[in-house]
């Protein structure tokens, strides 16, 4: 059956911001599925509202929609569009989700779109619990026992029909509220009476627990023809109850043998079949009891998932391509297996490795939040490593996670656990934690046996006999001096337990002689004993593969086939985390493809299985290996040995790459030398270099003791910011308003907390101290130099929140909705200055502080304000890609990665400009605004103010023709549609208040009804703003009258359309902690800052005169032709 | 749960070497049973397989007879041994090679571990070899002899010796496998209503359960005339899988060759090859071989794929086939998998219907053979 020709053009669903549990596994599965339907010759129609994808690079479409995945938003590209299909199983749950949506809105049926991969039935079918275990027990599956209760009597009627123990879950809850485990009747008793008060619907869900049960998934294809295969099995470390994206977990299934794994696969056939997924990929989960191996089904995604991005890394078999293949009508065996290149898709990928994925968590973020893993999902990203055994990926995954950590422990970390006796280790390790691997190591290293752990933790004991291998393994080695006394089988043994030389050297490390990495590294390769190139070839060597996805083991030969064409390392950016996300692989996967067009061979490293730079097809080789200095020495090892290696590219991948720069042999890093990376992080020089440039800086200094920090404080007063080197995404940064905090401040950047685990304080990484600039603009602006000297300007931007809060956090705009033409123009000049004084070549991004001596006007405001009413300050310069960079492109039309790509590689802009690559920014029309996505709704405990650490995990960007236009798109597409009236309620502190009058006024004029706590509501009376109600402080009824109800029950009672609460004070018991809680758990927009408020009437005031209208970014970047209705309507 | 973990390295691994034919060698460690008397020196020709589940069936195959089985995935051994997974009386093959196997398995099932099964057995191994370096060689080389044994310890061999005996070992070609591993005596199994004679060539047990669910099946030793068949009156004959070189099981084309027309017949892979030479087919090595269970076929008839379990070293050549139609086709490399007699009712598949161990989407053929015994001869 071949290409359907029915169809002419297919809209894309992409899944919006990087959020905890939709990650940039879609951004890589939505390019490829672009990608294909471009080749196949379809009119590809995108839309994302993710500016940091690659899939929105106006490259992969026809037409890309950056807008708001909302339905009505949605609606308008269809209408406007007319597709033929809609594609919705590639954009993870939102697309899925939408698609539905529009589907029962009857906007597919009216404008004659077919959903293709899954219809409307089978996404229902899978999706709702009632209708998938009836379709399940149907065909014959078991799926665990349960039913609903209204009542504590009919709830004890379905735990004695289940079987003890079962789980209680209430319905509508949010956080697990009155979720527990009961193992008999008593204890149903109690906790289902918890669960049926906790749920709003006096509902719970009793289903058999299988906690400890091991958890298994397979990746399934179907296609029209009905020919099924199974692409990847995938066996959890970690038992059911941990959520499968926090679990670790390994490929192929290990544990399973031949008869009960072809069971799983008939039983996966038979879900798939039923569902009806007519074509593509999906995951199907299954429990299974080890005491009796009895298998139940736990649910199915009839979509491509997280773990299909896993499995396709994990095989080589890109699982998003080819359902985009199906999915237009070829079947499997039409289909070709890229990496053989002779043989059909319609095949089950064997492996000859094992595969190990590693969450990464962001807990250090969200102070107060139990670090404890459990059934809902909280990690931030995730690492992949390959080894030729599973104790060496899961030592390489583990290094890859940056956390500090240089493998299984064996490390300076691993002395944490050396003051629990082993009762409390064992405890420990019965919890699951991030941390639950190092404990497991730390008990078998004591002895603790198998069995007993086995017991604790119902980690099979298989993964733990592994774990005992590197114990034993430890303890030969440590009984070794050091590197001079092993041979070369010694050596090998230990590499091929996947041993990094980092813990090799701290083993044999002792205070009076320490051994460094690079000793040990030269003793191995003096010994013989080098990392060896294997390929993933989706067939364990069976036929040739023709694609070069490598990884590194110690074998005895290599596969890495000689090139001609000089080669380009480029370093990735490793797993997500808050502050280094998708934006860094886009940069990474531009550069690829600019430097591949232009004659170089491109050489990609990264571990990341999310990832479009992870994909086999984006570079001409692929690594899938730790950015470590070891693994990265590796890989220029094994590229030398086969051609010419040009260089290595350091400054797109983020802070990760970025890092090694000053270890990698000097002249093979390409672009800004890494001295002058040093020197813009290493604050003496840079101090000294803005002073030798009449660069105003905030006052501030460098300190490693609190000593040091109190005497910088008392020459530069408080309030102060207070920072690590070296980090990104404001990690630990703080601002500090007296010596308490400070003290405190330093105490934890020095102490074994989550900072001092990454790496902890010395002179080398001393604590940055600053004057702490209140009220001031902070402006970012992204650029290249060239080595010629000219410099680019890609953007400067506006934050819309005052500094102090994370840029990362800051919705910020292009172009500068207040900044004046002269207070860019000084902006601009200070960038070239530093750009040409550091001699970048490459990228450089600079953050100012723009602090205004005049009044403040706010966003949208078109008041002239004169640049010497104004002072520039530099916070800091960055000669690498910032996360701003995808915005810029897409606000601009300018491909900047690409041209700073090229630059490095050598390029002039001069040169880039006569390509055609290098064009003027496109401008006028348009007003973009990038606006962050905190993942708060995951943390219904976390306070939700923004500060200098910054703690969200994506971003979304709305374009429109006014500012508030576009900020109102911004904060639909965030998941918080702005009301366009009701009550406003507003609790700000008392710094806030001169501002928060206008914004109120503001509101009010907008129809809006004001409620505020007393003291706001006292200023706002008396400035002429009518408060409709006062509201008592949380636990202080009388603060308000004896009538007033406090602004939680407000919000409990949905009296409340839109919260602005500024932070007054400090930590979790504070009256607006309670509130912003309480505004998260009922999804009540919550705005934390004035400047945001501002924002948002803007939004609500343009929103309210103009039509919603969706344009996409080709029109935009065409210039001057778009449709518009020509109402440029000022603010 | 057997045994504990070796954590102390009491016992140091015994350093071994894997020598080809063409002298090519592998470092590797000594895993499993060797004659304390000695010579420590294992051979066999090697081939790889890629199935990542089944290798106890595997080890039981009796199709493997005379060969050295590699296994491309690593971890080999993960979840032990159970009985009811051999795949017949014992280990026919010579010997095992595999990157790791696990201090001890890890399921409810498990009643042995891979180490106790090769010593058991008799089954000399070796780990820590790079397999898939093997695996590439023997790939671009083809399947050839090979020798192995420990090159250190009380039992210690040298490489020339492993280098002779690989040089001295026998290939497959022209040798009679099958009559190394068929049954001696007449057995019967199963309880269904027909009757089947069933050729012993080297039958798994899982085609037994198969064939034991439609009938009564007597299982009869490979060179058992073709009279005698007929005379038991069955409604089919199943001529079963087996070892190497169909060429040198001449006796039983010629056995087909008069009960072709006669029952209804259904062959698989040494089977399958028989039947065809038994109509004039000729068959050939392929260079290595297909051994897995990752094969795509394409049915003729429906155009539809199964991805099968397979495991052979030789293959009916295509355009020699003159009285049958090709009905199964390999994806892969366009092998004939499956045939079909135009004129008589008989039908044979190349791959194996049955897993044990592998995928179980072409067990339709069982039912396929019921129809045409239902249909008769």
């Amino acid at each position: 059956m071949p290409r359907r020709d029915d169809l002419q053009s297919i809209l894309v669903i992409g899944s919006g911001p990087i959020v905890i549990g939709q990650a940039c596994e879609f951004d890589y599965s939505g390019t490829q599925a672009c990608r294909v339907l471009t080749e196949e010759g379809y009119r590809v129609i995108l839309a994302n509202s993710n500016p940091a994808t690659i899939m929105t690079d106006p490259a992969f479409a026809d037409r890309t929609y950056v807008e708001p995945l909302v339905p009505d938003v949605l609606e308008a590209i269809v209408e406007r569009e007319r597709p033929d299909a809609v594609l919705p199983t590639l954009g993870g749950q939102t697309g899925l989700n939408l698609a539905m949506e529009l589907h029962r809105r009857g906007v597919f049926d009216r404008f004659g779109v077919e959903m293709i991969g899954a219809d409307a039935e089978a996404i229902a079918t899978a999706e709702n619990r009632d209708r998938f275990k009836a379709a399940m027990t149907g065909i014959g599956l078991a799926v665990p026992e349960s039913g609903f209760a209204y009542t504590l009597g009919e709830a004890l009627e379905v735990g004695d029909g289940i079987g003890y123990p079962v789980i209680v879950r209430p319905s509508y809850i949010l956080g697990g509220t009155g979720t527990g485990i009961a193992a008999d009747r008593e204890e149903l008793e109690r906790i289902a009476a918890a669960g049926l008060a906790a749920s709003p619907v006096s509902e719970v869900l009793i289903e058999r627990s299988i906690a400890g049960w091991k958890e298994y998934e397979l990746e399934v294809m179907r296609d029209r023809a009905d020919n099924c295969v199974v692409i990847c099995s995938i066996e959890n470390f970690d038992p059911m109850g941990v959520h499968t994206g926090d679990s670790i977990t390994v490929a192929p299934a290990q544990t399973l043998s031949d008869r009960e794994y072809q069971a799983m696969r008939d039983a996966a056939f038979a879900c798939i079949r039923r569902i009806g997924v007519e074509t593509g990929g999906s995951n199907i989960q299954f429990a299974v009891d080890p005491r009796t191996g009895r298998q139940v089904v736990i649910e199915m995604n009839p979509r491509v998932s997280r773990s299909s991005a896993l499995a396709s890394k994990a095989t080589g078999f890109p699982i998003a391509k080819i359902a985009a293949r199906l999915a237009v009508g070829y079947t499997l065996d039409e289909i070709r297996n890229d990496i053989t290149g002779e043989t059909p898709a319609s095949f089950e990928p064997t492996i000859d490795y094992v595969v190990t994925k590693v969450p990464r968590w962001a807990f250090e973020k969200f102070p107060g939040i139990p670090e404890v893993l459990g059934t809902r999902m909280q990690s931030v990203g995730e690492a992949m490593a390959i080894g030729r055994t599973f104790p060496e990926s899961l030592q390489k995954g583990l290094r890859s996670l940056e956390r500090g950590r240089l493998g299984l422990n064996c490390d300076p970390a691993e002395t944490m656990y050396h003051d629990w006796d082993d009762d409390e280790l064992v405890r420990r390790a019965a919890i699951a934690t991030p941390d639950r691997p190092f404990h497991l190591e730390a008990a078998l290293r004591r002895g603790i046996s198998v069995e007993r752990l086995y017991e604790a933790t119902g980690v099979d004991p298989w993964f733990l006999d592994q774990i005992a291998l590197l114990v034993a393994e430890r303890a030969r080695l440590a009984g070794l001096a050091g590197p001079a006394f092993l041979g070369r089988a010694a050596w090998r043994r230990a590499k091929r337990l996947g041993f990094s030389d980092a813990q090799l050297a701290w083993l044999w490390s002792a205070p009076e002689r320490p051994v460094a990495e690079r000793e040990v590294r030269a003793a191995r390769l003096a010994a013989g004993v080098r990392a060896t190139m294997k390929t993933v070839d989706t067939c364990a060597a069976e036929f040739e593969a023709h694609t070069p996805y490598h990884y590194s083991t110690y074998e005895d030969d290599d596969e890495v086939a000689p090139g001609t064409r000089p080669k380009v390392v480029i370093l990735g950016s490793g797993p997500n985390r808050i502050g280094q996300g998708v934006e860094f692989d886009y940069c990474c996967v531009q550069a690829s493809f600019a430097l591949r067009d232009a004659g170089f061979e491109t050489v990609m490293v990264n571990c990341n299985p999310e990832t479009v730079s992870t994909d086999y097809d984006t570079s001409d080789r692929l690594y899938f290996e730790p950015v470590t200095w070891e693994d990265v020495t590796n890989v220029l090892d094994a590229e030398s040995a086969a051609g010419t290696v040009a260089g290595v590219i350091v400054s797109l991948g983020g802070q990760t790459p970025l890092k090694l720069a000053g270890d990698l042999p000097d002249d093979l890093v390409l672009g800004t030398r890494p001295d002058a990376i040093d020197l813009a992080e290493d604050r003496e020089r840079w101090n000294a270099l803005c002073a030798h440039l009449e660069i105003p800086q905030p006052a501030g200094g460098t300190a490693t003791t609190f000593e040091e920090a109190r005497a910088i404080v008392g020459r530069i007063g408080f309030p102060a910011l207070v920072r690590p080197s070296y980090v990104l995404g404001g990690r630990a940064m703080e601002i500090v308003y007296g010596e308490d905090d400070l003290r405190r401040a330093m105490d934890e950047l020095a102490g074994f907390g989550s900072l001092g685990r990454e790496g902890g304080l010395s002179a080398r990484r001393p604590v940055l101290i600053d004057r702490f600039l209140e009220d001031a603009i902070e402006v970012d602006v992204d650029s290249v130099r060239d080595a010629a000297g000219e410099v680019v300007i890609g953007a400067v931007m506006e934050h819309v929140e005052e500094a102090g809060v994370h840029s990362g956090d800051s919705a910020c705009v292009i172009p500068p909705p207040t900044l004046d033409p002269g207070t860019i123009r000084v902006i601009e000049g200070h960038t070239r200055d530093i750009a040409a004084a550091l001699e970048v070549v490459g990228p450089l991004n600079v953050q100012y502080a723009v602090k205004r001596i005049a009044g403040v006007p706010g966003p949208g405001h078109h008041q002239e304000v004169p640049a010497a009413g104004t002072q520039v300050f530099v916070i800091e310069a960055n000669p690498r890609v910032s996360r701003t960079v995808p915005f810029v492109s897409k606000a601009t039309g300018v491909p900047f990665a690409r041209v700073a790509a090229r630059v490095i590689a050598g390029a002039t802009l001069a040169d880039l400009r006569a390509e055609g690559l290098l064009r003027e920014p496109v401008e006028g029309d348009h007003v973009s605004v990038k606006e962050a996505v905190l993942p708060f709704a995951r943390f219904p405990e976390a306070d939700t103010l923004l500060g200098p650490e910054m703690r969200s995990t994506g971003e979304v960007m709305g374009i429109d023709r006014t500012f508030g236009l576009a900020f109102a798109k911004t904060q639909a597409a965030a998941g918080d549609v702005l009301p366009a009236g009701g009550t406003i309620f507003f609790s700000l502190a008392d710094r806030d208040k001169d501002a928060g009058v206008t914004v109120a006024r503001r509101f009010v004029q907008l129809g809006f009804s004001v409620v505020a706590t007393a003291g706001t509501a006292a200023r706002f009376e008396a400035d002429g703003v009518p408060v409709a109600a006062v509201v008592a402080k949380v636990g202080a009824p009388d603060t308000a009258g004896p009538d007033a109800v406090d602004a939680v029950t407000l919000l409990e009672d949905g009296k409340v359309d839109l919260v602005v609460n500024t932070p007054r004070g400090r930590g979790p018991r504070a009256d607006g902690a309670y509130i912003r809680r309480a505004a998260n758990q009922h999804r009540v927009p919550c705005l934390t800052t004035v400047a945001a408020a501002r924002a948002a009437a803007a939004g609500i005031a343009d929103r309210s005169r103009h039509p919603l209208t969706v344009t996409s970014l080709q029109e935009y970047h065409a210039g001057g032709q778009l449709p518009l209705t020509a109402e440029l309507p000022l603010a | 749960m057997s045994g504990a973990v070796r954590l102390d390295g009491a016992a140091p691994p015994t350093e071994a070497l894997l020598v080809l034919a063409d002298g090519t060698t592998f470092e590797g460690e000594a895993i499993g049973w060797w004659d304390p008397a000695g010579p420590a020196v294992a051979t066999g020709e090697v081939v790889f397989n890629t199935t990542m589940t089944g290798y106890q069936e595997v080890l039981t195959d009796p199709s493997y007879a005379g060969q050295v089985v590699c296994f491309t995935y690593p971890h080999i051994g993960n979840y032990g041994v159970a009985a009811a997974d051999s795949e017949s009386r014992r280990a026919f093959c010579r010997g095992v090679i595999v990157r790791d196997t696990p201090p001890r398995p890890s399921s409810w099932r498990a009643e042995q571990s891979l180490a106790g099964f090769l010593a058991e057995q008799r089954l000399p191994g070796l780990t820590g070899v790079d397999t898939r370096r093997l695996t590439r060689h023997v790939r671009e080389a083809g399947a050839m002899p090979a020798a192995f044994g420990p090159v250190a310890g009380p039992l210690a061999v040298d490489e020339a010796a492993l280098k002779a005996a690989a040089l001295g070992a026998p290939g497959t070609d022209g040798v009679d496998l099958a009559a190394e591993v068929t049954t001696a005596q007449r057995y019967t199994v199963g309880e269904g209503p027909r009757r089947i004679v069933a050729y012993d060539f080297g039958i798994k047990r899982a085609i037994l359960a198969h064939l034991g669910r439609i009938a009564t099946v007597d299982v009869v030793p490979a060179g058992t005339p073709a009279a005698e068949v007929l005379d038991a009156r069955p409604d089919g004959v199943f001529l079963s899988n087996g070892p190497g070189d169909p060429a040198a099981v001449g006796y039983a084309a010629d056995a087909i060759r008069q009960l072709l027309g006669r029952v209804p017949v259904f062959g698989i892979c040494l089977g399958h090859q028989l039947m065809a030479r038994a109509l004039g087919a000729e068959t050939f090595k392929l260079r290595f071989g297909h051994h897995g269970g990752n094969h795509p076929v394409r049915r003729v008839g429906t155009g539809g794929v199964e991805i099968t379990s397979q495991n052979h070293n030789y293959a009916v050549v295509e355009g020699s086939v003159a009285a049958m139609d090709v009905t199964h086709v390999n994806l892969n490399d366009g092998v004939i998998e499956g045939l079909a007699c135009r004129d008589v009712p008989a039908f044979s598949v190349q791959y194996h219907p049955e897993a044990g161990p592998g995928p179980h989407d072409a067990s339709y053929l069982f039912d396929e053979f019921v129809s045409l015994m239902r249909r008769g001869a």
